[in-house]
């Protein structure tokens, strides 16, 4: 019978079913454990002994000690109670005995941050239960499960002919994407819940997330009326339907994830309590959430590189590529950290540069280099060449793809776990003007905050013009580094394609791409004139490059954003497409020429269309 | 000067385009009763194997149009009148223009088999063809396609990734053997074959057999056998669709269209260019119809200038082509006839693997090179025509042969292998002097020196 799927092998569907069912207990494990507070545990984070004994006094006026709580969620609301009767108690002990001899009040009070700093500690103690008992058998049961199930399912890809794997992607439900009416919805909640939520997350001041709100209203307007785009049908393309539904529930739950990893921790500590024996054996030290974040994500890149080695076993540059992100993923992002750590040193990835790695110059990393010795000093000076030299260097030498597609982590998951998304980004013009604004505004963002640190930090003082470092740092990291580079950025891979973080966020790329437009070897060259204007650049680009646009005219492309990944030349059924390296000028060759048949030697006036 | 061209296929819109580039105020229609934009039709099918949706098949956005002043219109040309220089829509409205341009492009072939109009029987070249085979897919549990050519193999190819059977049926002894040289065209077959696609050489359709609802149930091929199959591809060629044409007062019409070098036809005003043209006079070595994408690309940019009173002849330059058959890529690059010539010589490498292969046709005397034909393996279109141009000879083009590779980076490269099968084949002792590489390729062309690759000149007026 005639199918719109591909046909899967017998063990593909015992490796789909063994992850479906990691999925789940990965879900449910989160509300397994019991949470049972004890005033040690609660106490011990605290020196003061007023604070001991204010938040033990709250404890046993709220009952905290007898009684069990089922979920994070109560346990929570319960231990704020209990801190907030302990400032309370605390306050009252000031007002009534005075601030004591030296100090400020401030010094004395039982401040807000505190709770946040703590709040994870103490729920992590206070687990009970299954998870809490046996780490190791929830670890097996998910990422276990779900690495052994992916495998399952990869290996059968190495079957049959090699060669392009893109059939029914436009008919599978988890891949074929939104209508961009659809897409924009989602979008456009996603990016006002973030900021509406950043008001909360700065503790009620508005003030950053109106001009964030304002930025986003100029960037539009600049699109839509300066740049011309409203009005203006765009190639828009199905399904009609909300029939993606895989790809809808794919993405809320990536969404998820990354608002709960990145604003509310305390609801994963089971998670994290799961992974804290593999941590102490790595590095000796207790698991966090990025540790947890660390693991998966390199897991993920492993197990989707083998995807990808399959489905592209015929292309060695395919391969090389792949081998080289899942490299670098596994020593540089995971392995080398931990036994930095371990070895007593700061945690640091030899291959985040700054301004992806956005708290580079954040005052406490600066510190933490200059106190770990000649290892310290290194890893500041190694990570300023790679700005200043290793950026420009390799870029002009091979295009920013030795970086977004051969080395960097977010690259390799989007090329990783990203790739049965690719097809989905956005090709038209007016997503490309969008594309200019938001990235080069988040360089300039970046630049900004990061020249507002350093003033700080050698100056000491915390304010420029009336603007508070710290809160720019705070929202900073809030909106761009978690909101756009892991809510938006990965959350919208199965809706708007894998590099939207890549694309219109990352302030590196943004570098990167600035010295790739004006001073690089790089290009892709067009084979003469022999592009069918079949689409296949275009639809599977990452970084929604009409690829076609050029192609067809015979033009060289030279662009900005392009990361190098070379699907566009794989994809290609007439071989038109080559990526390639010259010391000659490309500008020569970004000139439509080689489909043009006569001559324009007589003088043709070309009109500029 | 209002200019109505009718078809939007790659022929019309390079016309549209280019009358556009050349000349701010011509007023340009093109019409189409297939489809409201501009596709690319060899592309038809990724849609159905669900590589690209409909819309990700056209080149240009919607705005493009409008901002260049192209009308598009949908509609059915019935008629012309070439005396009163008007056409006759379909709903009998009509429509005036200076001059019109006809690129109506091919219709599959049918040899009056019987049984050829039942349902679930049609060939792949419309919009709507692919409508029809998607809205009967459901009901095919075997398929047979008839015609071993680029057209019945992408449709076989399309039906098996639905986990349809297919039966290939080809007149010939392999694959395309009247186009492809013989290694080549077995590489295919065997391809095909790999892939769990029933091949059937030699064989040709007597009869298409059907049920009570008229629809395509069983074949009968010319040996007598007979194969259940739901769908018959119907894919042994394709002709000029001008049948609507045939009438029209003073436009001759041949298989096609008869044109000029100008790409002009038999009555004033009107120009053919595309599938549907026959070139009186083709040049030599070429066919007086090719319905292939880049020669309607360059027929429309001729007539462009032509018709905007800037006489260029048509010259289709050095022939190439380029497809591919399931997962072998397919380039070709000047004289590779099929079955050789007096005085050609060919030196055919082919990969340990069988699904790669690399063949320079040159003189026998004088050693002068006239053609490539690639198979999984990517040249570049530029050297190598530079190369044919020259008559570079075939010691000069095996010593230099990287500058030739396209393949991507880190691949493998063969052109040491080739030259020492030349030296095994001849005695000599050529070595590869130069590899793969951009800068050699650039230098090669005298890029920046040179002139534009342009081919034709306009006439001096």
């Amino acid at each position: 019978m005639s199918d719109k799927r591909t046909h899967k092998t017998v063990l593909q569907y015992v490796g789909l079913g063994l992850f479906a069912i990691s999925l789940v207990i990965f879900t449910a494990m989160l509300g397994l454990d019991n949470y049972r507070f004890d005033a040690e545990m609660l106490t011990a984070p605290f020196d003061s002994e007023v604070h001991q004994e204010a938040l033990r006094q709250a404890a046993e006026e709220n009952g905290l000690f007898e009684q069990t709580y089922a979920t994070t969620f109560s346990g929570m609301s319960a231990l704020q109670e209990t801190f907030r009767d302990a400032q309370r108690i605390v306050n009252a002990d000031i007002d009534a005995n005075g601030v004591p001899e030296g100090k400020q009040r401030w010094e004395v009070e039982l401040p807000d941050w505190q709770f946040k700093s703590q709040r994870v500690t103490w729920l992590k103690a206070a687990a009970t239960g299954p998870v809490e008992r046996n780490p190791w058998l929830w670890f097996c049961l998910t990422i276990g499960l779900g690495t052994l199930g992916g495998i399952l399912y990869m290996i059968p890809k190495f079957r049959g002919h090699a060669g392009i794997k893109n059939d029914h992607i436009y008919h599978s439900s988890l891949t074929r994407g939104l209508h961009y009416d659809w897409r924009d919805l989602f979008l456009w909640g996603a990016v006002i819940g973030i900021i509406v939520y950043g008001f909360w997350y700065m503790d009620k001041q508005w003030f950053w997330p109106a001009v964030s709100l304002l930025i986003t209203a100029v960037i539009v307007c600049l699109v839509f009326f300066v740049e011309k785009s409203r009005g203006r049908n765009i190639r828009d393309a199905g399904p009609d339907t909300l029939s993606a539904y895989f790809g809808i529930l794919a993405g809320i739950y990536f969404m998820f994830f990354y608002v709960l990893l990145y604003w509310a921790n305390q609801h994963v500590v089971a998670w994290v309590e799961m992974v804290d024996p593999l941590s102490r054996m790595l590095s000796g030290g207790e698991a966090s959430q990025w540790f947890l974040y660390g693991l998966m994500y390199t897991l993920i890149i492993l197990v989707m590189g083998v995807r990808m080695f399959a489905k592209y076993r015929h292309n060695k540059y395919q391969l090389l590529r792949t081998g080289s992100v899942m490299f670098f993923q596994t020593a540089f992002a995971f392995l080398i950290p931990e036994i930095l750590v371990a070895l007593n040193k700061p945690w640091y990835d030899f291959k985040d540069i700054w301004p992806l790695n956005y708290d580079f110059f954040f005052g406490w990393q600066l510190d933490q280099f200059q106190s770990a010795g000649a290892i310290g000093i290194f890893m500041l000076v190694w990570g300023i060449l790679l700005i200043i030299v290793g950026v420009p260097l390799m870029v002009h030498f091979l295009g920013k793809r030795w970086y977004c597609s051969w080395v960097c982590g977010c690259g390799g998951l989007a090329e990783t776990m990203g790739d049965p998304w690719r097809q989905l980004s956005d090709k038209s013009l007016r997503a490309w003007k969008f594309e200019r604004w938001i990235i080069h505004g988040v360089l300039v963002a970046a630049i900004v905050m990061t020249a507002m640190t350093l003033y700080t930090y050698f100056t000491g003082a915390n304010e420029i013009l009336g603007l508070q470092t710290g809160n720019v740092q705070q929202w900073y990291g809030f909106l761009i580094g978690a909101g756009f580079a892991g809510v938006v950025g990965t959350g919208f891979y199965p809706l708007m394609g894998n590099r939207v973080w890549c694309r219109f966020g990352c302030p590196l790329a943004a570098y990167l791409g600035l010295v790739q437009r004006f001073q690089s070897r790089f290009r892709i060259t067009t084979n003469g004139g022999q592009c069918i204007s079949c689409g296949n650049c275009s639809t599977y680009c990452e970084m929604g490059i009409d690829v076609r646009a050029y192609a067809q005219k015979g033009q060289d492309i030279v662009r900005a954003s392009c990361v190098g990944c070379g699907v566009c030349a794989a994809v290609c059924p007439r071989g038109v497409l080559r990526l390639e390296n010259s010391g000659v000028d490309a500008g020569y060759r970004t000139v439509p020429e080689r489909v043009i048949h006569v001559s324009e030697e007589e003088g043709v006036r070309l009109v500029n269309a | 000067m209002h200019v109505a061209i009718i078809g939007n296929g790659i022929a019309g819109i390079t016309c549209a385009r280019w009358l556009r580039k050349l000349d701010d105020g011509v007023r340009i229609t093109v019409i189409s009763d297939e489809s409201n934009f501009f596709f690319s039709r060899t592309a038809l099918m990724y849609v159905y194997m669900g590589h690209q949706r409909w819309e990700d098949l056209q080149p240009y956005e919607p705005f493009f149009w409008r901002k260049n002043r192209i009308d598009l219109r949908r509609g059915y040309v019935e008629s012309i009148d070439p005396a009163a220089a008007t056409l006759a829509f379909t709903g009998g409205e009509s429509l005036h223009y200076d001059k019109l341009v006809l690129a109506t492009g091919s219709r599959w072939n049918t040899f009056g088999w019987p049984g050829q109009d039942l349902r679930r029987v049609g060939g792949l070249v419309s919009i709507q063809d692919l409508e029809g085979l998607e809205e009967v897919t459901p009901e095919i549990k075997r398929a047979v396609v008839v015609g071993g050519g680029l057209i019945g193999i992408e449709l076989a190819e399309m039906l098996h990734s639905r986990h349809i059977p297919v039966t290939l049926l080809v007149r010939e002894g392999s694959y395309w053997s009247n186009t492809l040289p013989r290694e080549e065209s077995e590489m295919v077959s065997r391809h095909i074959v790999r892939h769990g696609i029933g091949l059937r050489h030699d064989t040709e359709l007597a009869e298409i057999h059907g049920d009570d609802t008229r629809s395509a149930t069983a074949i009968t091929t010319t040996a007598g056998e007979k194969i259940a199959c739901q769908y018959v591809g119907l894919t042994a060629g394709v002709r000029p669709s001008v049948d609507f044409l045939r009438d029209t007062p003073g436009l001759e019409i041949g298989k096609g269209i008869l044109v000029d070098e100008y790409l002009r036809t038999s009555a004033p005003n009107v120009f053919a260019i595309g599938d549907c043209a026959e070139v009186r006079n083709p040049r030599p070595g070429r066919k007086a119809i090719e319905a292939v994408w880049y020669t309607g690309r360059m027929m429309g940019e001729t007539a462009a200038y032509t018709i905007l009173g800037r006489p260029v002849a048509y010259d289709p330059g050095i022939w190439f082509n380029s497809a591919k058959f399931i997962d072998i890529e397919y380039q070709v690059y000047g004289e590779v006839p099929a079955h050789g010539r007096e005085g050609l010589a060919t030196l055919y490498w082919e990969h340990p693997d069988g699904e790669k292969s690399v063949r320079i046709n040159y003189e026998e005397n004088g050693g002068a090179v006239r053609g490539f034909n690639l198979m999984g393996v990517r040249y570049r279109q530029e050297v190598c025509e530079k190369w044919i141009r020259g008559e570079a000879h075939i010691e000069s083009v095996l010593q230099t042969l990287g500058l030739a590779n396209f393949d991507p980076e880190f691949y493998a490269q063969y052109e040491a292998d080739i030259v020492s099968l030349y030296n095994r084949q001849t005695g000599s002792n050529l070595q590869l002097k130069q590899k793969r590489g951009l800068d050699a390729v650039l230098r090669f062309l005298n890029f920046k020196t040179r002139a534009p690759r342009a081919i034709s000149t306009p006439d001096v007026r």
